[in-house]
């Protein structure tokens, strides 16, 4: 500070700039001190969040990270091997940066740091990772029913030190084999309307000894092998097990897989819990992504207003950030897909400016909105949405116009696509509806539930597709029988059903002996 | 506030094993793609790893996905020309993105590249191996190293003891230590001797003085002669020598008899065993002798090009190797290698020499010896006098080649792990 000196101006009528740092060195002392003054920023707009863990680290370190898919702590597998070479490769080649940041959803909340970036780029971290997306887990719904943020490094480190010991025990071979299957069916393990239970690590292994102890004496009505009474002759009949479709297949082939032994149920369990706890994630990409890169947006900005960062520091952040943003349109030749970010960013933009300067038109679409406290109102729509039911809500006609988003239609019996609706009057709820869809997972991925179990017969599993739009299954569906039938240990049926009702076989297997 | 860590020196090869997992994984894959990229190498061109590539399919981590067909929405951004209604044609190749037919990846229907590292690309060709008889140097990467002087050093071992060196030292401290004591006695006979003179000799000054020059004479005369400070040995380090040095003589019978097809097995062969060496060997002479009827030495361009016309004498590139091994390579710091290749074909009253010369010439200098057939219908001549060989020594091996596949299974076998 110069207040010493005897040439110290007096205090301007303007505010005096007194940037934290000029240069693009980082520092540890620089990054504490770009921390303060992004938490007490965020606590100026109210954002809750976990603690923060920022950690440092290399960028050979950030593709382990990587490769992990974002588990700080994980059991061994090749396919992490496999996104390892694959990170390494277009890394080393140059053909991708290495993502800025990676948060994980655990209290306290870790953000990693690469020691590459710029004083600007780790502030610009700080802000998106350790504010914006902790926030999130802290906040949205999904995280707070589906996840539990203190127990979940306990648990990967219980899942990780039980995969091995079952490496040491069974060999390498069964337990990679049992996991392939596992990892394939991921995206069938979760529930999706039940609440899960907590997790903890002490927990977890005094329930997981008892479970392996008494799980297999129940091993259910699979292997019930007394001669039924005569009058059960019609009963069974009708009894159909399970009594209900089941949509966790993994779940019901935890409980139910009449030839798994303990540790292998143990393992199928803990795959699913794994794909559970990233469940609010795959729902919430848009949302998450851009409540982040709305946050560190405004909270850098704020700062610059107050004078702590310099312009040099903002044209590097708003350089950055524009390329984190940009929507390329739909013919260019590197569209990929909306871009989560720019659509994120540009919604939660677009509510703080129907909050703050709504038009009639945002009058007329959003009435309880216009006008109201931006802060509150984002905070709501974080708090009480996924990306289907958020875009539903809240996609506005002027982002609609913005983005030239359109809707078509592809359907086989049809030689042409046709373009269903444009941003215009007459297409701004076709246009949104669709794109809503586009969002639910539950149309993204089949919908396969356990239909049936043949607990008089041959015990095959039967499968049942419920087809939506006549969309069939792809091409991967006999080698995922195989999968599923390795688990089950007998034969497996899936079937589609159409929108009339009707029942289609689509695939049979039989576990190899 | 935020805790702040610094991870960077906390191990980065956290995805090793993952890495070694996938490796194993695909273990065949990768031995193939190997094999098949040593048919694009020279025998002694080893100094990189190798890009692998498995075809993507084979690597896939499959799930439920929906297939091509029914009705789909798709949003698009960056509307142009449409209007509602507007009836388009389908674009090349699908749909223009929206589906959810694609890899989970991102990954194309392209080749999954990755590279092997030099150590691990020869691991795959000779994990079930093991050198040979590896009586002169214990090879298993223990590096032979070499005495060298290095200065000084205060500690050591008593036959280290630097005995000149340790006295220099002990003057040093003696004449340091007792330099204050020196002046302050050399101050004391001055004022005494001046006492004397003055005829004060017997003053009680004088004694006092008396007294203090028999206390720094005392004190002097402590000082030891030698101290364990002043020891000093002579200090030696390991240098490691590069004395794991290998030569290995590649044979090969250019007669007419071999064909392209026959040396091109045999090229395979040297490769192999040069990489094997390789591994165990820093430094690696080859030297490659044709023959026919005459031997020659010659570089590796002519080695398997040309071909000549005639018959076969088999034992001229015996006699032309052993000169070179007298000339050039003494067998106390060589090792030496050495592998044939031929089609059998030789003059029948030259095998029996053959047989001579390897066993009393040839077989006592080198480590191994390998003989392959090439191509023989029925062994020849020269294979039944060197099945003689082989019942008589361990240091040489002998295998028919017929076809290209051959080659690796026969090479394992040549050098399989002698059980224990």
């Amino acid at each position: 500070m110069e207040t010493g000196t005897a040439t110290a101006l007096p205090a301007a009528p303007t505010r005096v700039r007194q940037p934290i740092s000029e240069g693009s060195e980082w520092t540890f002392e620089l990054i504490e001190a770009y921390d303060r003054e992004i938490a007490r920023v965020a606590a100026h707009y109210g954002l809750d969040t976990y603690p923060n863990q920022i950690e440092i680290i290399s960028s050979e370190q950030m593709i382990d990270a990587y490769s992990s898919v974002g588990m700080p702590v994980g059991y061994h597998h090749w396919s992490y091997g496999k996104h390892f070479l694959s990170t390494q490769k277009s890394y080393q080649r140059g053909q991708m940066g290495l993502a800025y940041e990676i948060v994980i959803n655990s209290s306290p909340c870790l953000a990693y740091l690469m020691e590459e970036n710029t004083m600007t780029m780790q502030a610009l971290v700080i802000a998106h990772a350790a504010y914006g997306h902790n926030s999130f887990f802290k906040g949205n719904y999904l995280f707070r029913t589906w996840t539990d943020a203190e127990g979940i490094l306990d648990y990967l480190v219980f899942a990780r030190n039980f995969i091995a010991e079952c490496e040491q025990r069974h060999g390498e071979d069964a337990v990679e084999e049992l996991l392939d299957s596992c990892h394939a069916l991921m995206s069938l393990g979760v529930d999706r309307y039940k609440r899960p239970a907590r997790l903890s690590m002490a927990k977890e292994q005094v329930r997981q000894a008892e479970r392996e102890a008494y799980l297999q004496s129940q091993v259910n009505d699979l292997w019930r092998t007394l001669p039924a009474r005569q009058e059960d002759a019609q009963a069974r009949q009708a009894a159909r097990f399970p009594a209900e479709p089941q949509e966790n297949l993994l779940y019901f082939i935890e409980k139910h897989a009449p030839r798994l032994e303990p540790w292998q149920r143990e393992i199928v369990r803990i795959v699913r819990k794994i794909a559970q706890y990233f469940y609010p994630q795959r729902q919430t990409q848009v949302m998450n992504e851009g409540w982040a890169t709305f946050w560190h947006y405004t909270l850098l900005n704020h700062l610059y207003e107050e004078g702590r960062l310099t312009d040099g520091f903002m044209m590097e952040f708003l350089q950055s950030h524009t390329n984190v943003v940009y929507q390329p349109p739909y013919h260019a030749r590197f569209y990929n897909g909306l871009n989560p970010y720019a659509l994120g960013f540009a919604m939660f933009t677009d509510l703080r400016r129907i909050c703050e300067a709504p038009t009639e038109e945002d009058h007329r679409w959003f009435p309880e909105l216009a006008g109201s406290d931006w802060v509150k109102s984002l905070d709501f729509a974080m708090r009480n949405f996924k990306d289907e039911s958020f875009i539903a809500q809240y996609l506005s006609p002027k982002l609609i116009r913005d983005f030239k988003l359109f809707a078509m239609v592809d359907d086989d019996r049809d030689d042409k696509l046709e373009v269903a609706a444009i941003h215009d009057d007459a297409g701004y709820r076709a246009v949104r509806r669709q794109l809503a869809e586009h969002y639910n997972l539950g149309n993204r991925e089949p919908n396969i539930q356990v239909y049936a179990v043949d607990i008089f017969g041959d015990r095959s599993l039967t499968l049942r597709h419920t087809m939506h739009d006549r969309r069939p299954l792809g091409d991967s569906t006999p080698e995922m029988l195989r999968h599923v039938a390795r688990l089950w240990g007998y034969p497996v049926r899936i079937e589609s059903v159409d929108e009339d009702g009707i029942v289609l076989p689509v695939g049979e297997c039989t576990p190899a002996a | 506030m935020s805790q702040l860590v610094d991870r960077r020196l906390s191990g980065k090869n956290r995805s090793a094993v993952n890495r070694q997992r996938f490796l194993r994984r695909f273990k065949t894959q990768i031995r193939k793609a190997a094999a098949e990229a040593v048919s694009g190498r020279k025998v002694a061109d080893l100094e990189r790893g190798e890009k692998i590539s498995i075809p993507s399919k084979d690597l896939s981590e499959p799930i439920f996905h929906h297939g091509a067909g029914g009705r789909r929405n798709i949003v698009l951004p960056g509307n142009r020309e449409f209007v509602s209604g507007d009836r388009v044609d389908r674009p090349e190749g699908g749909a223009g993105g929206g589906g959810s037919g694609g890899s989970p990846d991102g990954e194309g229907m392209d080749d999954f590249v990755f590279e092997l590292s030099k150590e691990e690309f020869m691991e795959y060709f000779f994990q079930d191996l093991a050198l040979p008889d590896l009586v002169k140097k214990q090879l298993a990467a223990v590096p032979e190293v070499k005495k060298a002087r290095a200065g000084f050093v205060s500690q050591g071992n008593p036959s280290n003891l630097h005995v000149v060196r340790s006295m220099k030292q002990a003057i040093g401290r003696r004449l340091a230590m007792a330099a204050a004591p020196r002046d302050a006695l050399r101050e004391a006979e001055e004022a005494l001797a001046d006492l004397e003179a003055r005829g004060l000799g017997a003053s009680a000054e004088a004694d006092a003085l008396r007294e203090d020059i028999a206390a720094l004479r005392a004190r002097i005369a402590a000082v030891p002669f030698l101290d364990t400070w002043d020891l000093r040995y002579a200090h030696r380090v390991d240098q490691p020598t590069p004395s794991s040095q290998a030569v290995m003589f590649c044979l090969l019978d250019v007669s007419g008899s071999m064909d392209e097809d026959r040396k091109n097995i045999a090229k395979r062969f040297f490769m192999l065993l040069y990489l094997f060496l390789t591994k165990n060997y820093e430094r690696i002479d080859v030297v490659f002798i044709r023959h026919h009827t005459v031997a020659r030495e010659v570089e590796e361009e002519e080695f398997f090009s040309s071909r000549e016309s005639g018959g076969t004498v088999v034992s001229s590139a015996l006699e032309l190797m052993h000169e070179i091994i007298l000339a050039r390579y003494p067998s106390a710091n060589w090792n030496i290698y050495a592998a044939q290749a031929s089609d059998g074909d030789n003059w029948d009253d030259d095998s029996p020499r053959c047989r001579e010369l390897l066993m009393q010439k040839i077989l006592p200098l080198v480590q191994h010896f390998a003989y392959v057939e090439i191509e023989a219908e029925e062994p020849q001549s020269l294979w039944h006098h060197y099945a003689q060989v082989k019942a008589m020594s361990p240091r040489f091996a002998m295998q028919r080649i017929l076809t290209l596949e051959d080659i690796y299974p026969v090479f394992r076998e040549l050098f399989q792990k002698k059980a224990a």
